[in-house]
């Protein structure tokens, strides 16, 4: 176990809990905003409780996304400080707008949202919670600006012992990092839209609130179903663009060991790193990689083997991460579908309701694997064909002491991830406060509080 | 060296707005176990920074971002060489911050207990570990010309670094019991002025120690009495400190909690332009100090930041304005019963 090692795992490992909680941040907001947006135009109270029960979901998410984003930003600092002096210059100030356009906004609008209800007039109340939503989006903007740089890095110039800033715009237009951020926000769509869809379903399953989780359920239906399919398009794109900039990690992805023209793809493979090839590779589809990944049967796909040994990337962990990655892919619009035929009467489909509560840890999957195939992609780089991670890493600390702070967090960590699912499968199940349309005194529930009608 | 200098500047005001707000809410859970003499008591201090607690601590994010992004040799040497404080910081704040949302979802008395403990232990922690580094970051730390500190995390803990955790421990209590003043009303509201009055003077007494050791264990004054005018800066945390005690006795809380936000500033100031032009000075041979001049960022990303700075966070602070006069009236019974409630 060496500093390099414990670093990576406790980056990785902090990564992947805060972006359990990241994705349904991004797509829950925009649906609890419409919802109360819907409560302002119809007039109908049943859109005001789905708003605060949703709402009361989103918000135990939320608490785990902020704290363990605090943790991303520090290790910059204390693990990587050879990266952050290197890149600093371009990587820091993504990091600080992010911060400064975004943090301040979300956090406090939030707050004006969830203290407001008996506050504040309804139609500023609803603003709120579309600038938590414009704020969280914005965020991930940002972010992935950055660690697009990190994949494609553009508008910089080498000076000294740094990469300096060239060109500001060449930072926000990089395509690969438009190509990230799209891809990543509609697969955070897709899996919030899952995810009410997968509670909604659990409840009309059960027969209780129908008319509230039929109106949930419709309302995620055509969003899900949109950024399902718009997924696996721009995912194809996406795939494009990384055969462009980065077609060592290509060649990882689709363990492709041989350069060749008109390049096959492989339906099933089993790779065989240690001796450059794959054990198993069974129904080709002629042409099929060079056509995906150049829009062109003819093409010439590079093979890991034109790769110096030192500069590939892990193949069989990126190959299968993507490979699972892509099947979801295909297999969550065709849900998403079925889904949309049933969105009127999801009730009289009981295998769906059954099936879908299922379904949503499908999409989390898929996104853990999609940054498994980016980042682990990319190695050996920490920014792309300019600096090895292992030459980011910091000096001057000790395996003492990342050993000790991996261990406080995945102690911590694996506490609060487990309290966080308990209360979001408890409050899930419980369902809203009361399955009376239009009345208000019905909302206070059995904790034992007084309705909101009579406070302010 | 103007953009530089600008930075510096801008660097140590995130710093003080950082401390002036996250400083009240940290200091009202440190002092819950005093102040709170039951449940409902314990629900007023977490209601009391409710809304706020939050947008409060970006103002962390956001000056550890622009270390970041304008100084990022600083940064990578502070971050990394003070390594296992900040991990300690990182823990509180993530406990102190999840025990808000957590606390009330189970209803259940063992299950608030834990949460309370974090609170405690997540808001108190930060105080002192924050206070520490600063004190440390004052005096200087043992870094090596590769920009390596060279001392360990118990070398931290020397009288002046102590000194300096009291002090914020102090400071951060003081402003959490005059915003409870502000929030609370009956007698908690009672028992957080007269709490206010004595850790008035417990502060008082430390500003002058501090000050006095500061004289003695760093080179902080160097700049002033190189340019006496810029004793003026000491104006802020002394008119400060008075104007809090003035309004306390007439128990006027918005006021002195004001008044308190501007001594805190002061205080963070009055370090930060002794550091000047260093931002984190090496004890073992000023030559390896971290400056404005071998570790700031180019002048084209200083003068982007700059620009986002100047925009945006003047915007920032009126729209946190606008939070605290929003919500910064009195809790009532239906401020506590409101489902939402902490
Ligand atoms: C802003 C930059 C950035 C962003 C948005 C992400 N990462 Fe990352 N990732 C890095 C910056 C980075 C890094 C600093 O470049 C690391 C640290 C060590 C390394 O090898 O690269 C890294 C490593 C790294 C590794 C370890 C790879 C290895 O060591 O082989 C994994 C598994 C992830 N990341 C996963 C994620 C996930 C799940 C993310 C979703 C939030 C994520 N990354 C976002
Ligand atoms: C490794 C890189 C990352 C860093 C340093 C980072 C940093 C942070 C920080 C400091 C916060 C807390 C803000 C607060 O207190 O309100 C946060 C929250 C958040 N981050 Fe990240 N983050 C990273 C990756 C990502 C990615 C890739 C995305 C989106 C695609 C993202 C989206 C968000 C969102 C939406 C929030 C708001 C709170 C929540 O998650 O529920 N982050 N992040
Ligand atoms: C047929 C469908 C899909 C294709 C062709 C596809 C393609 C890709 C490609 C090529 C990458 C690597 C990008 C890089 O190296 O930076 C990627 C990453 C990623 N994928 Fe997918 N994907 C598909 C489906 C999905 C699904 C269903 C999800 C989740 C619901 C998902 C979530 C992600 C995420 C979060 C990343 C990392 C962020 C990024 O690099 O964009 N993808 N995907």
């Amino acid at each position: 176990m060496d500093v390099l090692l414990l670093s990576r795992l406790q980056f990785a490992f902090t990564t992947f809990v805060h972006f359990i909680f990241v994705p349904l941040t991004l797509g829950l907001s925009l649906l609890v905003a419409y919802m109360e947006t819907k409560w302002l135009r119809t007039g109908e109270e049943v859109y005001k409780r789905m708003a605060k029960f949703w709402g009361k979901l989103f918000l135990i998410n939320f608490a785990l996304g902020v704290v363990t984003g605090i943790a991303l930003e520090f290790q910059f600092g204390t693990n990587w400080s050879r990266y952050s002096a290197y890149v600093g210059d371009i990587f820091g100030s993504l990091l600080a707008i992010e911060a400064t356009l975004a943090f301040f906004l979300e956090s406090t609008f939030l707050a004006v949202w969830i203290f407001g209800w008996n506050r504040i007039p309804p139609k500023l109340h609803n603003a709120s919670i579309w600038l938590v939503a414009l704020a969280a989006n914005l965020s991930a903007f940002w972010i992935l600006m950055a660690n697009g740089w990190m994949q494609n890095p553009t508008g910089f110039v080498l000076r000294g012992d740094r990469a300096e800033l060239e060109s500001f715009m060449a930072l926000v237009t990089n395509p690969f990092a438009w190509g990230q951020f799209l891809h990543t926000l509609f697969a955070a769509y897709v899996l919030s839209g899952f995810f009410v869809l997968g509670i909604s379903a659990w409840h009309l399953a059960r027969g209780s609130n129908v008319d509230f989780f039929k109106r949930s359920f419709r309302i995620a239906a055509p969003f899900t179903l949109v950024f399902a399919v718009a997924l696996v398009i721009q995912g194809h794109s996406h795939g494009a663009s990384v055969a462009k900039y980065q077609p060592a990690k290509l060649a990882a992805m689709e363990s492709h060991w041989e350069t060749m023209a008109r390049a096959p793809q492989y339906l099933f493979v089993i790779p065989d790193p240690a001796n450059e090839r794959n054990l198993v590779e069974l129904l080709p589809v002629p042409g099929g990689l060079s056509m995906l990944a150049y829009h062109s049967f003819d093409a010439e796909v590079q093979g890991l083997r034109d790769f110096p040994k030192e500069d590939r990337p892990p193949v069989t962990l990126t190959f299968v991460s993507f490979r699972t990655m892509v099947g979801l892919g295909f297999l969550l619009p065709a849900l998403a579908a079925w889904v949309w035929i049933r969105r009127k009467t999801p009730e009289d489909s009981p295998r769906l309701l059954r099936i879908l509560p299922w379904v949503i840890p499908l999409p989390y999957i898929a996104i853990q694997l999609g940054w498994i195939v980016a980042e682990v992609g990319r190695q050996p780089w920490i920014v792309h064909g300019i600096m090895r991670t292992e030459d980011a890493v910091s000096a001057g600390i000790s395996v003492g002491q990342v050993g000790f702070s991996l261990a406080m967090f995945t102690l911590i960590y694996g506490l609060l991830v487990a309290v966080d699912v308990y209360l979001l499968m408890h409050h899930g199940r419980k369902g809203p406060k009361s399955s009376v349309k239009g009345d208000d005194t019905r909302d206070a529930d059995a904790v034992g509080m007084r309705p909101a009608s009579t406070m302010a | 060296m103007m953009l530089e200098t600008t930075w510096f500047v801008l660097w140590g005001v995130l710093w003080a707005m950082y401390f002036a707000l996250d400083g009240y809410d940290l200091g009202l859970g440190t002092l819950m176990p005093v102040l709170a003499k039951d449940e409902r008591d314990r629900r007023i201090m977490y209601n009391a920074a409710g809304p706020f607690w939050d947008g409060n601590q970006v103002w962390l994010i956001t000056a550890g971002g622009v270390t970041f992004a304008a100084f990022p040799a600083t940064y990578a040497a502070l971050f990394s060489g003070l390594y296992t404080a900040l991990m300690l910081l990182l823990f509180a704040l993530i406990l102190r911050g999840v025990s808000f949302e957590f606390r009330r979802k189970v209803d259940s008395e063992a299950w608030r207990k834990v949460w309370d403990v974090c609170h405690v232990a997540g808001s108190f922690l930060p105080a002192l570990l924050l206070g520490v580094a600063f004190a440390n970051i004052f005096m200087g730390i043992p870094l090596n010309a590769q920009g390596i500190n060279e001392g360990g995390l118990l070398d931290l803990l020397n009288p002046y670094g102590l000194a300096g955790g009291v002090l914020f421990v102090l400071m951060f209590s003081l402003h959490g019991a005059l915003w409870l003043g502000v929030k609370a009303q009956g007698p908690i509201a009672d028992r957080a002025a007269a709490m206010a009055e004595k850790l008035w003077m417990a502060l008082m007494v430390m500003v002058v120690l501090f000050l006095a050791l500061t004289a003695v264990f760093t080179q902080l004054f160097v700049n002033y009495l190189n340019n006496p005018v810029l004793f003026a800066i000491l104006l802020l945390p002394v008119a400060g400190l008075i104007q809090a005690r003035l309004a306390l006795g007439r128990r006027a809380m918005v006021k002195a909690w004001a008044a308190s936000a501007v001594a805190i500033i002061g205080v963070t100031l009055f370090g930060v332009i002794g550091l000047f032009p260093a931002l984190l000075p090496s004890s073992l041979d000023p030559a390896y100090s971290m400056t404005i001049a071998n570790s700031a960022s180019s002048p084209k990303t200083l003068k982007i930041m700059l620009g986002v700075a100047l925009v945006f966070v003047p915007l920032v602070i009126a729209y946190q304005s606008w939070l605290h006069v929003t919500f910064g009236h009195k809790i009532t019974d239906a401020d506590l019963e409101y489902e939402e409630a902490y």
